[in-house]
This record gives structure tokens, C-alpha cells and sequence, in this order.
């Protein structure tokens, strides 16, 4: 398999902070991997490595084929950096700023291909428009447009659909399937659960460690994590009063229901008994959703760190 | 490793951006071109490094004809302005102390009786000094007015105390600028003083603006190189700097008159010189400043020794030399060298070459500083 992305033992300290410690990412190529973690855990310190705006305290690999430590050049040149916060010039029209990409990248036909691009974002009659007019959508999209414009490899996008509604996300996220299914690599940082379901696999990092790696569904069942909902009326009542309990590692509301989640069955089900006589109630087992096992793995990492 | 090979196409995005930035930024470019139209008006007019007309208050003890030619002449001679004659020492005194009148002069009593009997009688000249250069030219004047004041009133058998004059010619030319004209001298320095302030501060918030934006992040991001960036960034302030100095010189050749002697030629190829030392200056403190609060007081610590110790107002060489060390490493005091040389001495390259090659000097060392000290990476 050839991989995108193969680093090894990537490390990153500020003064005496760790803020990436050993980390290990091998992303095959054409597929899309999520990058989860809470925030301040390491996510962009480790995409700003990856595309050489950081220098690495430690680790070796490579990017795209290229040695990540000493050839950030040519990835730079075949990458797609998508920053956290919009980082195009708000004082240049979209038009302006798309037009600054092609000729930084010295591409070819660079007024067809601007044409072409706004074209297909649907900013045509708003190109004029300055960049800072945008909306925080349009700002999102312009600027995946603009990362895209030199045809790259590879997209790093961080946290691109922070402040973003439900249905600009959606559309976002059809794009970059249908990049994907032309063979780009795509490392996307998340906080939401429905994002990182949609991605290949996902790599977890908390407090600069990597806690867990893989498809969703293995990460789910790796954890041994069991959860029982209780729905009725009296269900969100009741969470204080299970917290704690024998068994009991976590309790979680999910919409009306209640997420009560343990790694021991016996434990949980004598916790459990006494509320089932209760007609209200209505309790069932179910599979742990991928918002349990990353609140049961942020809890860990953080008794760990204290 | 080819970090430092640069590319016309990059080079050119980054120009572009630039320049179109610069024109949506109307404020400051309306302060660029503002700035140095007002500094030159109000400095040009308002700085005298000859003052006269200054306040003077004569205490008469001793009335009679030998005092009033003297009071005569101490107002004709312009540096004095007597705003007040009293009998009273103690009071004139007290308009020194408040700042009234910057001279007492004392006629004192029996000055006729003395001064007939030759017993050569005391004038005496109080100057409030708090300000020593204000009134040197007016002091250094008195003795002279005080010997001509009298020699009309000194004839017939009171000629053998008229002043003799000397066994020999003392013969002074000003030359360049004869009529101790301060325009002559602060305009073309204005000249240097306004491009080190404009250029060096918007050079300086050219990438501490990116930083302070976010938009650094992305230009590192791309391919884009340290030399690339920065050159970029600085051509469109060279066009800046050169209208600023067109526009400058227009105003010091048509309003004030200065005279335009040397080779004009000679003169704008040694303000491009000194144009792109101070944005070397202005491209280093962009590159350690964190935010524009700071690349402002930055600027503004460059600036100070470049209007104090330059020569552009005080004496260069009336300053210890430690001061003057720091001075000639300043590129501001070689231009306003070669700036006055030029125009007023009407300097060729051959007078000018000793005050070119420290600047070029300093262009090499600011551009090494900047180039090094702009990081590829956001560590």
C-alpha cells in the first residue's frame, strides 16, 4: 500500500510543554482519516508538522513520498493546507485572492482556471466582493477552493467546519468525498462526531499522545465499552443519582435519553435492577455511540495525566 | 536545499497583492502623501536656528544721549525687541525670571560720567540661558552694536575714546548659504527626517500585519520564499519613497526657495540608496515585532537617534564622540550630509562617494539581519 502520510515518532515541544509526543500517523493514500482529540491536544501542532510550518522536535517519515523534515518544499508544493482560522486576505476580493494562489503556484492558464473555479463555487457574480464581506460558509469554502486550486495530493484541513451550519457542513463534506474518490489523501481535525463518522479511520490524540486508532466501528468495539439507555420522563432525573454508582463509569444525555455507560456487564445490571420495575422507564442495551468512547477516552487520558 | 532561489512568478503574486492592498488601504496611503506635505510646512516655517526679535528690557540708571544711541541701536539691530524700559534693575530681573524678556540689559548710573572720564564703565547684559542656542547669535552681537552705538556720539575731543579699530582685517565669508538661511539647511534635512519616518514604519507593519492577521500562516504555507516575500513587500514603498522625495523637493525648490546647485541625477540615485536602507531597517523590526503596537515603538526607536544625533538639528560636531560614532552609523546623517552637499555646496559623486559607501555598508548588514531573521516556520 502506498501511503500519503507515513511518519513515525512525531514529537513537538514548546519550552517544557510536550505538545505532540511520539505520535505515529500512516495514511494510505485516497483515503480520508479524522483526527480527533479535545482541544489544546495536539491536532494542529501535528498538521503544522506535517506541512513543515513547524520544525519537528523528533521523528522521521515521509509525506507524499518526500522527507518530511528536510524536503517541506516540494510538499508544500503539492499540498493543501486548510487553516483552523480564515487565512485569506480579507482585503483582497475572492477573485483577488484566488488569483494570488495561481500565481504563487506559477499555474498555467490562470485566468481560465480562476474562471473555472469560481465558476463551480457559484461566486461568479460575487467575485468582486471583498473576502472579509463573506459569510463564515462562503469564507469555508472559498478557501477549501483556493487550497484546491493547484491540484494537490494531499489536504490537511484544521477544523474546517468550525461555525458552520448544519447544511454548508453537509455539502462540505460531499466535496471531500468526491475528492477522495479521485485519489486525494484527506487529514481532517474535528470536534464533531458525525464529521469523523464519515472519515476511513480516525486517529485519536489527547494531550499530545495517540490514544486510538482506527475504522469508527473498531474503535467502538475496542473501547469494551457497555451503555444501556434509559428513556421516560423521569430518565434525565436520574443522573446525578447513577453517577458514581458501582459499575457506573459515565453517565451522558443524549437528547431526551440517558447514556449510562461501564466496562463490567455484572456490575452495571445489579445497578441497574432496581430501576426496572419502574413502568416510566424503559431501559435497553445499546451499541456505544462514538461520542461515549470519546468521552470515556478523554476521562482516561485525563485521570492519566493527573 | 534551494531556500533561496527566487522566482519572477512569486515574486510578482506577492507585488500584486501588495500594491492592491495598498490601494484599498486609503488612509494610509493619504497619511504617506499627507505627512510629508504638512511636516515641511510647518517645520520649514516654524524652525529658526537664527532667532531675533527676541524680548529685551533695558534698565536706564543714567539717561542721557550715550543711552539712547545704545538703546537705539540694540533695536535696530533686529535681534532685540525692547518691550520695556524701567529704572529698576530689581524689575527687570523679574521679567528674566518670568519669562517676559529673555534679555536685561543695565545702563548703570553714572555711565555718561564714567564713560567721559574713561574709566571705562560696566554695560551689562543679563540673558536668561535656559535655552543656550536661542540667544548666542543675539549675545554674540552687543559688543560690536555697543562700539558702533556710540561712535557718533564719540567726536571732537571725546574721539580718543572711540574704539580703535584693529591692526588687521577680519574677513568672514558665509559661503553656501551667505544669509544664514535655516530653511536652507532644515528643509533638504526634512528631506531625510519624513522618508526615515514613513518608510521604516510601513515597512515595519508589512509582515506584522500578516502575523497579526492570521494570513502569515498561509503564506508560509505555500511555496512562497523569505527573498520572494520581502522584496515583494518592499517595491511598492520604493515607489512611496521616491514620489515622497519628488514631492519633497518640488515644495523645498518652488516654496522655499532652496537652492537646487549640484546634479540632480546624483541626488535621486542617493535617495533610492537611502530609500532601500531604511526599508531594509523597517523589513527587520517587521521580522522581531510581534504585534503593530510593537513595530510602532520600534520605529519610533530608530527615529529619535536619527532626528537627535544626524546633525539634522544640533550641531554634528558639537557632539561627544561617542554620539557622533552612533550618529555615523545612522544612514540618515550620511544622506543629510550628501543631501546639503549637493544642493547647497552643488557636491559631485567624487565630494559625496566618503558618505555613500557607509550606507551601502548599512543596506548589506539591515538586508543579512532581515533575510536571516525571517523564519520559514512558525516555531
Amino acid at each position: 500500500m502506498e501511503y500519503a502520510i507515513n511518519v513515525r515518532g512525531l514529537t513537538k515541544r514548546f519550552g517544557k510543554k510536550v505538545a505532540v509526543n511520539n505520535v505515529d500517523i500512516a495514511v494510505p493514500e485516497g483515503e480520508v482519516w479524522g483526527f480527533l482529540g479535545p482541544n489544546g491536544s495536539g491536532k494542529t501542532t501535528t498538521i503544522r508538522m506535517l506541512c513543515g510550518l513547524l520544525s519537528a522536535d523528533a521523528g522521521e517519515g515521509t509525506c507524499l513520498g518526500y522527507d518530511f523534515r528536510t524536503q517541506s518544499e516540494a510538499i508544500k508544493r503539492e499540498t493543501g493546507y486548510m487553516t483552523q482560522k480564515f487565512s485569506f486576505w480579507e482585503d483582497l476580493s475572492i477573485r483577488e485572492n484566488l488569483e494570488f494562489v495561481a500565481r504563487v503556484y506559477g499555474l498555467p492558464k490562470k485566468r481560465q482556471l480562476v474562471d473555472d473555479t469560481l465558476e463551480k463555487l457559484g461566486l461568479v457574480s460575487r467575485q468582486r466582493q471583498l473576502a472579509g464581506e463573506l459569510s463564515g460558509g462562503w469564507k469555508q469554502r472559498m478557501a477549501l477552493a483556493a487550497c484546491m486550486l493547484h491540484s494537490p495530493r494531499l489536504l490537511l484541513l484544521d477544523e474546517p467546519t468550525a461555525g458552520v451550519d448544519p447544511k454548508a457542513r453537509r455539502d462540505f463534506w460531499d466535496e471531500i468525498h468526491k475528492l477522495s474518490s479521485q485519489g486525494i489523501t484527506v487529514l481532517v481535525s474535528t470536534h464533531y462526531m458525525d464529521e469523523a463518522e464519515r472519515c476511513d479511520q480516525i486517529v485519536f490524540i489527547s494531550y499530545g499522545d495517540k490514544v486510538a486508532q482506527g475504522p469508527v466501528l473498531k474503535i467502538i468495539e475496542q473501547s469494551g465499552l457497555i451503555t444501556f439507555t434509559l428513556e421516560g420522563d423521569r430518565a434525565r432525573a436520574l443522573a446525578d443519582e447513577l453517577r458514581g454508582k458501582p459499575g457506573v463509569e459515565f453517565v451522558a444525555f443524549f437528547g431526551a435519553m440517558l447514556h449510562v455507560s461501564g466496562y463490567n456487564r455484572a456490575l452495571l445490571e445489579a445497578t441497574l435492577a432496581p430501576y426496572r420495575g419502574d413502568p416510566s422507564l424503559k431501559i435497553s442495551e445499546t451499541h456505544p455511540s462514538l461520542e461515549d468512547v470519546f468521552i470515556q477516552l478523554q476521562d482516561r487520558a485525563t485521570r492519566g495525566a493527573a | 536545499m534551494n531556500g533561496y532561489r527566487f522566482t519572477l512568478h512569486r515574486f510578482f503574486a506577492v507585488l500584486i497583492k501588495e500594491m492592491i492592498q495598498m490601494r484599498r488601504d486609503r488612509m494610509t496611503l493619504g497619511l504617506l502623501i499627507g505627512i510629508p506635505v504638512m511636516q515641511l510646512f510647518i517645520f520649514g516655517y516654524a524652525i529658526n536656528m537664527v532667532p531675533r526679535h527676541l524680548a529685551t528690557v533695558v534698565s536706564v540708571a543714567d539717561p542721557g544721549p550715550f543711552s539712547n544711541s545704545i538703546v537705539a541701536a540694540l533695536n535696530n539691530s533686529s535681534y532685540f525687541d525692547i518691550v520695556k524700559a524701567t529704572n529698576s534693575p530689581a524689575e527687570a530681573r523679574r521679567m528674566l525670571a518670568r519669562g517676559d524678556a529673555s534679555f536685561a540689559i543695565e545702563i548703570p548710573a553714572n555711565f555718561s560720567r564714567d564713560l567721559i572720564r574713561g574709566a571705562k564703565p560696566n554695560l551689562l547684559v543679563e540673558a536668561d540661558a535656559t535655552d543656550p542656542a536661542a540667544g548666542s547669535y543675539a549675545i554674540a552681537a552687543i559688543p560690536n552694536l555697543a562700539v558702533t552705538a556710540l561712535r557718533d556720539d564719540l567726536v571732537g575731543p571725546l574721539a580718543p575714546l572711540a574704539a580703535k579699530p584693529a591692526a588687521f582685517n577680519v574677513a568672514v565669508h558665509n559661503l553656501y548659504n551667505p544669509e544664514n538661511i535655516t530653511q536652507y539647511n532644515i528643509v533638504p534635512g526634512l528631506l531625510g527626517v519624513i522618508l526615515t519616518l514613513t518608510m521604516v514604519l510601513a515597512t515595519a507593519i508589512a509582515l506584522t500585519r500578516e502575523r497579526e492577521r492570521g494570513t502569515y500562516e498561509n503564506l508560509l504555507a505555500m511555496p512562497t520564499r523569505p527573498v520572494e516575500i520581502m522584496v515583494g513587500k518592499i517595491t511598492p514603498n520604493i515607489f512611496v519613497g521616491a514620489f515622497q522625495a519628488m514631492l519633497i523637493l518640488l515644495l523645498a525648490r518652488f516654496v522655499f526657495h532652496v537652492p537646487f546647485i549640484g546634479s540632480l541625477g546624483l541626488l535621486a540615485a542617493t535617495s533610492a540608496l537611502f530609500i532601500t536602507a531604511l526599508l531594509g531597517v523597517g523589513y527587520t523590526i517587521s521580522t522581531v515585532a510581534r504585534n503593530q503596537m510593537q513595530a510602532m515603538q520600534m520605529t519610533f526607536f530608530f527615529l529619535l537617534p536619527s532626528i537627535m544625533l544626524s546633525g539634522f538639528i544640533f550641531p554634528f560636531r558639537g557632539m561627544p564622540g561617542w554620539a557622533q560614532v552612533i550618529g555615523e552609523v545612522l544612514p540618515i546623517t550620511h544622506f543629510l550630509r550628501i543631501v546639503r552637499g549637493i544642493l547647497l555646496k552643488g557636491n559631485g559623486t567624487f565630494e559625496v562617494w566618503p558618505d555613500i559607501w557607509p550606507m551601502i555598508l548599512f543596506l548589506f548588514a539591515a538586508g543579512t539581519v532581515a533575510i536571516t531573521r525571517f523564519r520559514r516556520t512558525l516555531d
